[in-house]
């Protein structure tokens, strides 16, 4: 019998390998690039010679989608690893420092979450003007308070067992406390966290080049060509369905990895939210 | 219950202060000048100055958030560039189109995942279980600002059922208000399942049916109401991502609502009004998540007892 969670898990990882692949065979599958105009074939149907058809400016489909997934999951592993980094640090000095730097800390983190994710992460863009180390940016500004509860949480539960006061009367230092002996015991945890916090991450980076503050034109980003196909909806569906549908696909890979990984981790529900950056 | 209602009522006024703050220190600390961006590179340094003096960005830090803090207790959020008019009175005018979307999207949820969460829970590993779960997981990985145009693309433009985009009566809201629903509705569906399991497995439960009490009236009236708490307290927050998540719904169906005119003041580099719309964005999702936290105290009184 297999583990629980074990055949999600599997399904979601081979969907994400197969996502990264096909960013990663881009040239190869579509030699002429994602920027290649053909005006005289403008919104061109899907054919033999363009599989998902081509756009405004004739540039084939196949070719942007492939490339957006460098830009989607680019981004994805980027803002995870930047608020991964930020909050679990920030988690770990707070829970095992305690006192006032945790009191402040927890209440910094009170008000970001009072706070809609994506809605500041727009502001933020928009203030700071489209790009995409912006949207990274913009994307873990929110995105580490997550990983810094659950680090906080974690460090302030392990902290005053026998182990790690063994340790402390070994004279270890306190980051290698941390990193040795707590930051291993929290780490199933922030996975989790870090496969959802990828999935609300490619959605919102979607969103924001939806709405003309994220990946700036030309960039094959899924949002922004959703965006550019919507006026011609009823004549080129093609230019609005073939990017949706391998947005969709990336985030239901990453949250059946999300949950499948929760199941065979043994997290629980009261562990990682679902996704950090809010729909 | 009233302890958890005085304890939350005490919080929002540090939250709030907190949220002002925090857009403060988000539009005025980063990288990043909002009057270049307004005025765009090439501006002649003089308007620059001019600009910079009218939004009051000439004057120190400190004071600068003290002018902001004291204009928004006073409900003053400056001049829309764009509009012409104050930021409030702009703000006033699309905040009750978003309220119409956000509601008729909850209640459109409300109404569809709970039901279907409960009858998944109590029909566990049954067809309509594994149809529930798959929904829901489609619900949660589609994409607003994709669906909305393929909605609008298959029930206005083909079918020619509902009207394109706009506001008006029942007709309009449906599109946008499934569009928003959704989501909300797959996360919604999941909890309410594994909450309700959860409660079906307790001694309570065990007890009541033992007493007699048909399987009905242990579900709905016994195990329900614990299932509940973590659903309203998600739906919190879930309906304060509903105000943020209408910026993409109400751009995809032009609804003329708060969160197109944020779009629209950034496309306008109407840099007052973006800050107010955020502002006013923000102080909704707290006044409803305070909200949702009393709520689940009316539900299960033991949240107000032991300060959890």
């Amino acid at each position: 019998m297999t583990r629980p969670g074990a055949r999600a898990a599997l399904a979601g990882a081979s969907g994400l390998a197969l996502l990264a692949l096909a960013g990663a065979v881009a040239p190869v599958l579509a030699p002429a690039g994602p920027y290649a105009a053909d005006l005289a074939a403008r919104l061109g149907a899907p054919s033999d010679a363009h599989l998902f058809g081509q756009d405004t400016l004739g540039r084939d489909v196949l070719a942007r989608v492939l490339y957006g997934a460098r830009i989607s999951l680019g981004v994805g592993v980027a803002t995870v690893a930047l608020s991964l980094t930020t909050g679990t640090l920030l988690g770990c000095v707070a829970g095992y420092a305690g006192g006032w730097v945790d009191e402040a800390l927890a209440r910094v983190i009170d008000v970001l979450l009072a706070f809609p994710g994506l809605l500041l992460a727009i502001a933020l863009a928009a203030i700071r003007g489209p790009s995409l180390p912006n949207v990274v940016l913009a994307l873990s500004v929110l995105g580490w308070t997550g990983y810094a509860r659950l680090a906080r949480a974690a460090t302030l539960s392990f902290r005053r067992r026998e182990f790690v006061e063994a340790t402390v009367a070994l004279g270890a230092h306190p980051a290698r406390i941390v990193l040795r002996h707590l930051l291993p015991l929290a780490a199933p945890m922030l996975l989790v966290q870090a496969t959802f916090g990828m999935a609300g991450a490619i959605v919102a980076e979607g969103s924001l080049s939806f709405l003309g503050v994220g990946a700036p034109p030309p960039l094959p980003s899924w949002g922004g060509m959703i965006d550019e196909g919507r006026p011609f909806l009823l004549v080129a569906p093609h230019l609005v369905l073939f990017p949706g549908v391998a947005l969709a696909l990336a985030v239901l890979a990453l949250q059946l990895l999300g949950d499948g990984l929760r199941d065979l981790l043994d997290v629980g529900a009261e562990g990682p939210a679902r996704s950090v950056i809010p729909p | 219950m009233r302890a958890l209602a005085i304890r939350r009522l005490t919080l929002l006024l540090p939250t709030v202060i907190g949220v002002v703050t925090l857009v403060f220190a988000f539009l005025h600390l980063l990288p990043g000048d909002p009057v270049e961006i307004m005025l765009g590179e090439w501006a002649a340094p003089a308007d620059v100055a001019g600009l910079r003096r009218e939004l009051g960005l000439d004057r120190p830090l400190a004071a600068q958030y003290v002018r902001f803090l004291a204009h928004a207790a006073r409900g003053d959020l400056g001049h829309s560039i764009a509009f012409r008019a104050p930021v409030g009175r702009v703000i006033a005018a699309r905040y009750p189109a978003t309220l119409e979307l956000a509601a008729a999207a909850l209640v459109l949820a409300l109404a569809f995942a709970v039901p279907l969460g409960v009858l998944a829970a109590v029909r566990r590993g049954s067809a309509l279980d594994r149809s529930a779960r798959l929904a829901s997981l489609v619900g949660v990985c589609l994409p607003s600002f994709w669906l909305g145009p393929l909605l609008m693309l298959w029930f206005s433009i083909r079918l020619g059922w509902l009207p394109v985009s706009g506001r008006g009566g029942l007709a309009h809201l449906a599109l946008p208000a499934v569009t928003l629903a959704l989501g909300m509705a797959g996360i919604l569906v999941r909890l309410t399942r594994a909450s309700l399991l959860a409660a079906l497995g307790e001694d309570y439960v065990r007890t009541a049916r033992a007493k007699g009490a048909p399987r009905w009236r242990a579900v709905g009236v016994h195990a329900l109401r614990n299932a509940l708490v973590p659903v309203v307290t998600v739906l919190g927050l879930q309906a304060g991502a509903l105000l943020a998540g209408a910026v993409i719904t109400e751009t995809v169906f032009s609804w003329p609502g708060i969160g197109r005119l944020l779009v629209q003041a950034i496309q306008a580099r109407d840099y007052p009004l973006v800050q107010g719309c955020v502002l006013a964005i923000g102080l909704s999702y707290v006044a409803v998540n305070t909200v949702a936290d009393v709520l689940a105290g009316v539900i299960d009184p033991r949240l107000g007892e032991d300060g959890r």
